[in-house]
């Protein structure tokens, strides 16, 4: 794409073609500068930047599965579900440490994963569909296995601790997902993984008739996205330091709409793995600014707007998209 | 037929073609099938079962918003399409209809202001899906978001309760001893099944969802018959909403019609309706919702708690898929 996109000789293709690619970092960029400019050092340092990026982490971990998935041309509504087992799973269990009870988030969403991946891949079913029965059971499951109450995690452990640990003022919890977005990044550009994710997505029939392992590659996708689902119910088990029965409940739009944010097209075959953690962050500001506004008492935004908001920039985006897509065709 | 088959053995192909044969019309009918199996179970061994009262009032009345909601739904279905925002769409109608209620409206302006407002939601999708060909996924999801955060707004997030017997007739009136929910989930169901056999709607339908070049090349304008598609899904939408306001007399943003986006897909898939369009049973999605509250129902009366209920219904749905795909 940037290769025809570089062929274009008029400079307004190349504006229009860079605010489409980075017109989510632009936003952030813009939100981040009006925020400082407006509610000063509390905003932009400190206490406010950790609380914001902690909680980001696990948001960041669902969509980083949710843009591999979406790039094959599928999608994952399970993400929430399995990211309340995972939670959990990891709150049982986390009497025994940090490290156990992570693994056994990390493979319990695997393995929720792996039966998506299976009956999308193996059996050919509608993703959408495979997945929205998924998440019915899954949270049932999770449900289950926590006797439909609040799961609390063990006090004191290295578990809860996790999820206040920090690094030169960042959270580890957030550092753990920019690691894994880099790697997400290398994957997708580097490795016959991401060139078959991409193909794939790009058009089906033809990775096939190429010989590209088109099954595997789907199957592989979904495993990733309860891998990392699962890990993002541990981190917020660490951070609340219990998983309730409404865990993770609309995980699954908030990851879809960072995605399409970020610049990923549901049609599947482009995408970006930094566009997604720009549009997470991106969503998850606007909630931040609200309470700000708040604070300074000049005016009263109720927190109801948030969803708006959220909404008005996903329209815009999606608009902006559709011109720009409509000019690159036309010309 | 046998003859024609050159260089093959006609043995394993027979088999092979009835085995298809079964699971295609397992597909098609396995809805029914579960429903007759779950209503013949329930007859046997739920006690007070076969009552007007159980039926009506319990089963029927439970499934009537899914229901509606669910034909809505099929018809966005069968152009290729979906409907994420059909809940925050059901809450929005609710305020609105509870606004003008407490504002000294009369129980007829009031819903049609609701409905008004509802189609409005269906005309924001019906736009960005026909005129902007953004994927009706994400242009749905927009509206999921933003609207259930408009509905709050509209009451700042209280609840708002009204007293209006005329109107509570939506949802606790009865017309001939019957609940006027189930009253309102056949006439939609009779309406819609009246439209796509019988008028030139229903043949566009299914054309444009199954070829939209080919429809467009032979005359049809898909984009008004998605724009109506997805004006009549809100509409139906909002209709819900104000039934589900009218039982409880009282609308609460937070709560009307959450998770219901889910359902009435999950209705219309295990009625052998593909996502990919072209097809549209409305006697299947009415059996395939109906089907999934009773399912759901019948589990609980026996004491399995509602969350081994959902891991079914999830099965349930991937069996259905299963033998759809089998059945191709």
């Amino acid at each position: 794409m940037s290769a025809t996109l570089g062929l274009l000789p008029a400079r307004p293709g190349r504006f229009a073609a860079a605010v489409k690619r980075q017109g989510a970092l632009i936003a952030l960029a813009v939100l981040v500068i009006f925020g400082t400019l407006r509610y000063g050092e509390r905003f932009a340092t400190g206490y406010n930047v950790q609380s914001v990026l902690a909680d980001d982490a696990k948001y960041a971990l669902v969509a980083l599965g949710m843009s591999f998935v979406i790039m094959t041309g599928g999608i994952d509504l399970s993400v929430g579900s399995v990211a309340a087992l995972g939670g959990v799973v990891a709150a049982s269990l986390s009497g025994a440490g940090l490290l156990p009870a992570m693994a056994a988030a990390v493979a319990v969403g695997a393995a929720a994963g792996l039966v998506n991946g299976v009956l999308i891949a193996r059996y050919r079913l509608a993703p959408f569909l495979v997945t929205l029965a998924t998440m019915l059971s899954v949270r049932g499951l999770a449900l289950h296995l926590s006797g439909a109450a609040s799961v609390l995690a063990a006090p004191h452990g290295t578990f809860t601790a996790f999820g206040t640990w920090s690094l030169l003022g960042v959270p580890v919890p957030f550092w753990i997902a920019l690691a894994l977005f880099g790697a997400g990044a290398l994957a997708l550009h580097r490795t016959g993984f991401g060139r078959n994710v991409l193909a794939t997505g790009g058009n089906e029939d033809a990775a096939r008739l190429m010989g590209l392992p088109v099954d595997r590659t789907k199957a592989a996708v979904y495993v990733l996205s309860g891998a990392l689902s699962g890990a993002a119910g541990a981190f917020l088990g660490a951070q609340t330091s219990s998983v309730d029965t409404a865990a993770g409940q609309g995980w699954e739009l908030s990851a879809i709409a960072a995605v399409v944010v970020g610049g990923t097209l549901l049609t599947g075959g482009v995408g970006t793995v930094f566009g997604t953690l720009v549009g997470v962050v991106l969503l998850q500001l606007i909630f931040n600014m609200i309470v700000f506004e708040n604070s300074r008492g000049e005016l009263t935004i109720s927190s109801y707007w948030e969803s708006v908001i959220r909404g008005a920039f996903l329209l815009g985006v999606v608009l902006l998209q559709v011109r720009l897509t409509r000019r690159r065709r036309a010309g | 037929m046998t003859d024609l088959t050159v260089g093959r053995s006609p043995e394993p192909a027979a088999p092979a073609r009835a085995r298809r044969e079964w699971y295609g019309i397992a597909g098609r009918y396995g809805a029914g099938l579960l429903l007759l199996v779950l209503f013949a179970y329930n007859a046997a061994f739920t006690p007070n079962f076969l009552t007007p009262t159980a039926l009506l009032d319990v089963q029927l009345r439970q499934a009537a918003p899914v229901t509606i909601v669910a034909l809505g739904m099929a018809l966005v279905i069968a152009l290729a399409g979906i409907d994420l925002s059909v809940g925050s769409v059901m809450a929005v109608a609710g305020q609105v209809g509870a606004l003008s209620l407490v504002a000294g409206l009369d129980p007829v302006p009031a819903i049609v202001l609701a409905l008004l407002a509802s189609a409005a939601c269906g005309a924001f999708n019906g736009v960005l899906v026909a005129r902007y060909g953004v994927q009706p996924i994400i242009a749905t999801l927009i509206l999921f978001i933003a609207g259930r955060g408009i509905a709050q707004l509209l009451s700042d997030g209280a609840l708002i309760s009204f007293r209006s017997p005329d109107f509570q007739f939506l949802g606790l009136g009865r017309i001939a001893g019957i609940p006027m929910p189930v009253v309102l989930m056949v006439l939609v169901a009779a309406a819609l099944w009246f439209v796509v056999r019988h008028t030139g709607y229903g043949r566009t339908l299914p054309a444009t969802g199954g070829n939209e070049p080919a429809a467009r090349l032979a005359g049809v304008r898909t984009g008004r018959v998605k724009l109506v598609a997805y004006v009549t899904c809100g509409v139906l939408a909002g209709l819900a909403g104000l039934a589900a306001i009218a039982i409880t007399s009282a609308s609460d943003a937070n709560n009307v019609g959450l998770g219901v986006e889910l359902q009435a897909i999950a209705a219309v898939a295990i009625s052998g309706t593909p996502l990919s369009g072209g097809r549209i049973t409305v006697g299947g999605t009415f059996v395939g919702a109906v089907t999934l509250v009773l399912l759901r129902n019948t589990l609980v009366a026996h004491g399995i708690p509602t969350e081994i209920a959902q891991i079914v219904t999830g099965l349930v749905i991937v069996l259905a898929l299963f033998l759809q795909r089998r059945g191709r």
